[in-house]
């Protein structure tokens, strides 16, 4: 009966893989794209990894769609046809080469232990010691969360520099002059009232349920990055109903850029305080006397840095492009 | 108590579950866009609201308690905003109702104008 | 009787998928996404109950915002952006 499920929802994935190359109407592809963040979703929760799944259901299925339709709101909606070929064009080459890789790839996996055994090396070399004494160690129910921040957060800490680099390439990229002039934007949205007035009742509640998703990261599925993207989904529903220039009124340029290097900032920090008292780079036992509790310090403000960073980064993407694309709008 | 409380939970489960397949046939059978709109947004917010409900009635404890009410008052406000929100952007766009003719019988194969 | 509600929302999330895929207007395939949308948050509530694990509520939760932030995010799409500005000379319009 399991299998079954697996095999359903594996195919619908293809399907959709299929469907996203074929079709030509881009708009069509981000909706068919956010259907296979939601499948993938699915897909993990039925592998009880329900972790991965919250952040897929936030990040791909909600906040990839919409900034994919920002991205589209500038370059145009529909894939240029492919005309005349070029005189080099040779698709059965390129078509036996793939599959050449491909059958070395699949019979290079042949080695491999399967899925699942008892003895292959992931569930055999550190595993065992993160699952055994998590409790012990570190203090806190959640197993992922004690991977993510604390065994692993060398790798977590790489993981939120990325986020802010890609903040930063965006801005290097798409951050004009010209945003110090205001756009007066004839708000399209301003005759609905019913989304203004329901959003003004939903805002805050996502805001709090966002930190209720960031310090509940240590007893349940959640933490930082999933945090992260639910308060930033709220700013851009309150840009997206009430228009760019209400929303810098709230959060202006400065101020999130500022907080986008200080999540960062925090992170780095909490591990040159450890370095400090006595211990390595990122190691809590050395954040108070006791190392329970010190782990569990760290772990709270690691993810804290975490969730503000990809907050202020999500923000900055979504409020960069809006503002590109409405100056787009307006020269043409 | 609780004997009635489960088949009570039942019941509104299979309610719930019949109202969202109603709802769905009606998404492919209605002739028209606001007619399955119509279909949709009731039965969906109906349905949810139903099953949730029923779910709530055989919590375990008390947190799921609070969380199906925050889900069941999240969907109550934005489920019906949504098919608003949806309605009136069709309505701006150009699609209009299909509304009977002069014989006043519906003319189901003359197509709105409009849309994309 | 879990598995009944079940096999019920599955039946009606194929149903609205099939909507998506031969609505003839753009606003049907909108409107199947976001009922398919709120099915799935329906779905993760009642598998976690069925699973006897309702950890699944936060994701139900995550899902039914996300799904409305998406339906907003499209109709602002539509709004803004013209219709020329997307059909240039050398695009095909074919689905």
């Amino acid at each position: 009966m399991e299998s079954f499920v697996h095999v359903v929802i594996l195919s619908m994935l293809v399907t959709t893989a299929i469907a996203i190359v074929r079709v030509k109407d881009l708009f069509a592809v981000t909706m068919l794209a956010g259907i296979y963040g939601l499948l993938s979703a699915s897909f993990f929760v039925l592998m009880d990894a329900h972790d991965v799944a919250f952040t897929e259901a936030a990040v791909g299925a909600g906040i990839s769609t919409l900034l994919i339709l920002t991205t589209l709101s500038m370059t145009g909606r529909f894939e240029k046809a492919s005309v005349k070929p070029q005189a080099d064009y040779r698709p059965l080459l390129a078509l036996a080469l793939v599959t050449v890789t491909g059958a070395l790839l699949i019979y290079g996996t042949q080695d491999m232990p399967g899925f699942g055994t008892a003895d292959a090396p992931v569930q055999t070399h550190v595993v065992p010691r993160y699952l055994n004494d998590s409790a012990t160690e570190i203090g806190i129910p959640n197993v992922v969360a004690s991977i993510l921040a604390s065994y692993r957060g060398y790798d977590t800490f790489g993981e939120v520099v990325v986020i802010f680099t890609a903040g930063i390439g965006v801005l290097a990229m798409m951050m004009s002059k010209a945003s110090s002039t205001p756009v007066v934007q004839t708000s399209l949205m301003s005759d609905h009232v019913v989304l203004r007035i329901v959003s003004k009742m939903l805002i805050p509640l996502i805001m709090l349920f966002a930190l209720y998703v960031q310090f509940h990261g240590e007893y349940g599925p959640g933490g930082g990055f999933q945090a992260g993207v639910i308060f930033a989904s709220a700013f851009i529903l309150y840009a997206m109903l009430f228009g760019l220039t209400e929303a810098r009124k709230v959060v202006n340029n400065t101020l999130v850029q500022l907080l986008s290097a200080l999540g960062v900032l925090l992170y780095g920090s909490v591990g040159v305080v450890a370095m400090i008292n006595g211990g390595s780079f990122l190691d809590y036992d050395f954040l108070s006397a006791d190392p329970v509790a010190g782990q569990m310090l760290g772990i709270l403000l690691v993810e804290l840095g975490v969730g503000i960073t990809v907050a202020s980064v999500m923000i900055i993407i979504f409020f960069t492009f809006t503002a590109r694309s409405q100056k787009a709008g307006e020269s043409d | 108590m609780s004997i009635v409380a489960t088949y009570l939970s039942w019941a509104l489960l299979v309610l719930g579950g019949l109202l969202c397949i109603s709802g769905s046939v009606g998404l492919l059978r209605f002739p028209d866009f606001f007619t399955r709109m119509h279909a949709a947004s009731v039965t969906d917010t109906l349905a949810t609201g139903m099953i949730l409900a029923g779910l709530m009635l055989q919590a375990p404890t008390w947190i799921v308690f609070g969380k199906l009410i925050m889900i069941l008052v999240f969907v109550l406000l934005t489920g019906p905003t949504a098919g608003h929100a949806l309605a009136k952007a069709a309505l701006h766009s150009g699609l209009t109702p299909l509304l009977p003719g002069k014989s006043g019988v519906l003319d189901v194969d003359n197509k709105p104008s409009g849309g994309m | 009787m879990f598995t009944a509600v079940t096999i019920a929302v599955l039946v009606a999330m194929a149903l609205a998928l099939f909507r998506a895929y031969a609505g003839p207007t753009l606003y049907d395939r909108i409107l199947a996404v976001n009922v398919f949308g709120t099915k799935t948050v329906l779905l993760i509530a009642i598998v976690g109950f069925l699973m006897g694990r309702p950890e699944f509520l936060d994701i139900a939760m995550v899902y039914a915002l996300m799904n409305f932030i998406t339906v907003i995010g499209i109709l602002r799409f539509f709004e803004y952006s013209t219709p020329d500005k997307s059909a240039n000379s050398e695009t095909v319009k074919d689905q």
